[in-house]
């Protein structure tokens, strides 16, 4: 009796026994692949920074790791900010970050109450024609730019910027807000309408606030956008004094033969602080954002 | 009474009736007003562009006279231009299905580890995408000089030889893509990882309880609830690869020997550097046909996800 019995049961033991090792082995993978590619994903931005506390003979200096400091300083950082070009660099790319994002917000907003809302004629036509031009890369379009700009005379000048970045902005931002705004339930509106709000007041006052996750994240996306702009920049801007932080930092900090890596490492770092910071602070809507493209949608 | 009633019924009905109409047509009138910006820029600064650009590449060198095609023949023609090409889809193809399989996986490993740990990773592993890519590709361009490659530098703890990163063709255009992934990657990532959480826990059950195992689950269960994002986001990054300007103007500035351009950056050279915009213009509408292709299916899955969530 007893000697039928151990082996079944011992079968069953075994089964589960292997149910457990498969699951740990399966932690064990995830955790080892995880680990894997959070250091590639970071070794770039570790590099940088240590690079950037170096001193210019420690990075002549070949005969040691490059992965370790042995003499922290933040001299770098220090030449930068006492530099005015830099600071000009910075302050123009604010200039344009933050008129381009106000842009932004009123135009989408304003055109996805419409287009998600008030129906009319041609309105789904043009929804559609949102999410097209949204897949227009600024790489198609920078030639013919760079001639309607240099005709308006806005060529080598930061407010030129302001004119074509809502290229890069407004189709996506509008997209999500007409996502966003689709959500919100008919009833609401239907009740303010009774109420006798005009459309000005019931986007005010409901479809805003409510769609206020919606409203950070797109004003998040075009933040990171205009800051990170590269491609339009880079061909319209030419004289140090107009240029902000992406094409600055590339075009001006590397100059002749022998390049102050200390410096330049400092100086992308500083330049990629500000979308890190809101990243680090707002990475909910952040991702939120950036999936509500594809699923929203 | 009755027949009271019923004079009175049309009345009232007739006025209200030329209300709603008034107050539909004023809607229309306010919306078109809200969406004029919207308009604005999309039309001045998307299609009357575009159309420019075409308008553009058919003129000679110094914009004088119409040429017809003969901007194109001339690309076409050019040995450099067919390595543009080449280059082009090579690139975008490669990076992108790294990109999509990579992210895959971690998306993957991610969602099997315990919920509460998960936000922490999902932070790390985004941080690439966060970075601006010009400034993101500086520091690789660091990591690959020649003299002081510190990538170089680990190699040779592992007694393989140092690795020619940016100065040998091949090497270039390998380079260029690990950018390019390493800096994709983590939006596929966080793509397929809310898709992952989309789909119902029911099924896997169900899938577990019929005794499949794991390859099946995915091959069964998740593959075809994720399809639809899956091409989606592999469509969409394949434009935007596609289109991409800032990793090799800043790793190879098109080098060596005009080898690593794609065709944003050789329409940069030969428009705004060189000073030829018609033909400037025509590289990068070069890129038109196959966008429009890719945008269609995109749209096409998107409606389709649309349908599906009605």
């Amino acid at each position: 009796m007893s000697a039928t019995t151990i082996p079944v049961k011992q079968g069953i033991y075994h089964k589960a026994g292997s149910l457990r090792r498969e699951r740990r082995w399966a932690l064990w993978t995830a955790y080892l692949s995880l680990i894997v590619s959070a250091i590639i994903m970071l070794a770039p931005p570790v590099y940088m920074l240590l690079t950037s506390l170096k001193t210019s003979a420690e990075v002549a200096d070949q005969s040691g790791s490059p992965w370790w400091v042995s003499s922290p300083t933040l001299e770098n950082y220090w030449a930068l900010l006492g530099n005015r070009m830099f600071i000009d660099f910075f302050l123009n790319s604010a200039k344009v970050t933050i008129a381009v994002v106000a842009l932004t917000m009123v135009i989408s907003v304003l055109a996805a109450f419409a287009l998600g809302r008030m129906r009319f004629w041609g309105s789904q036509a043009l929804a559609t024609g949102v999410f097209l031009t949204y897949l227009v890369p600024d790489t198609l379009l920078f030639i013919p730019l760079y001639q309607i700009v240099g005709g308006l005379g806005l060529l080598d000048n930061a407010w030129g910027l302001v004119l074509v970045y809502p290229t890069l902005t407004v189709p996506f931002c509008t997209w999500i807000m007409i996502g966003y705004f689709a959500s919100i339930p008919k009833e609401l509106d239907e009740a303010a309408l009774i109420d006798g709000a005009n459309w000005m007041q019931m986007l005010w006052k409901i479809f805003i606030p409510v769609a206020l996750p919606g409203i950070i994240a797109a004003t998040i996306f075009a933040f990171t956008v205009s800051w990170a702009a590269f491609v339009y920049p880079t061909a319209f801007i030419t004289s140090p004094a107009e240029m902000p932080m992406t094409i600055g930092v590339v075009s001006q900090l590397i100059r002749g033969d022998t390049f102050a890596w200390g410096q330049l490492m400092a100086g992308a770092l500083l330049a990629a602080l500000p979308p890190v910071v809101i990243y680090a602070f707002l990475m909910d809507y952040y991702i939120a954002g950036l999936t509500a493209g594809a699923t929203k949608g | 009474m009755a027949d009271g009633g019923a004079a009175t019924l049309p009345r009232i009905e007739a006025p209200g009736g030329a209300s709603l109409k008034r107050f539909a047509r004023r809607r229309s009138t306010i919306a078109f007003l809200m969406t004029l910006p919207l308009i604005a820029v999309i039309g001045g600064l998307v299609v009357w562009p575009a159309g420019y650009a075409i308008h553009l590449a058919t003129l000679n060198r110094r914009m004088t006279s119409f040429i017809g095609l003969g901007n194109f023949e001339i690309l076409l023609e050019s040995e450099t231009f067919r390595m543009v090409i080449f280059q082009s889809v090579f690139f975008a193809i490669t990076a992108v299905i790294l990109k999509a399989a990579i992210g895959f996986w971690l998306a993957h490993m991610l969602h099997h580890i315990p919920a509460n740990g998960q936000r922490k990773w999902r932070g790390m592993l985004l941080v690439p995408w966060v970075i601006p890519p010009a400034l993101s590709t500086l520091g690789w361009w660091w990591m690959f000089e020649p003299t002081y490659s510190s990538i170089n530098w680990i190699l040779n703890i592992f007694a393989i030889p140092s690795v020619p990163w940016l100065g040998e063709p091949w090497w270039a255009r390998i380079s260029v893509i690990i950018v390019n992934v390493w800096y994709g990657a983590p939006f596929f990532m966080i793509m397929y990882l809310a898709a992952l959480k989309s789909v119902p826990e029911q099924l896997y059950e169900a899938a577990a309880i019929d005794g499949a195992t794991s390859w099946q689950r995915l091959r069964y269960v998740t593959l075809p609830m994720m399809r639809n994002i899956i091409s989606i986001t592999v469509l969409f990054s394949l434009i935007v690869t596609f289109a991409n300007y800032d990793i090799v103007r800043v790793l190879t500035n098109g080098g060596p020997r005009d080898l690593t351009h794609v065709f944003a950056s050789y329409a940069f050279q030969v428009g705004i550097l060189a000073g030829n915009i018609p033909r400037g213009a025509a590289v990068s509408l070069f890129m038109f046909p196959i966008l429009a292709i890719i945008a269609f299916f995109v749209l096409r899955g998107v409606n389709r996800r649309n349908k599906e969530e009605a």
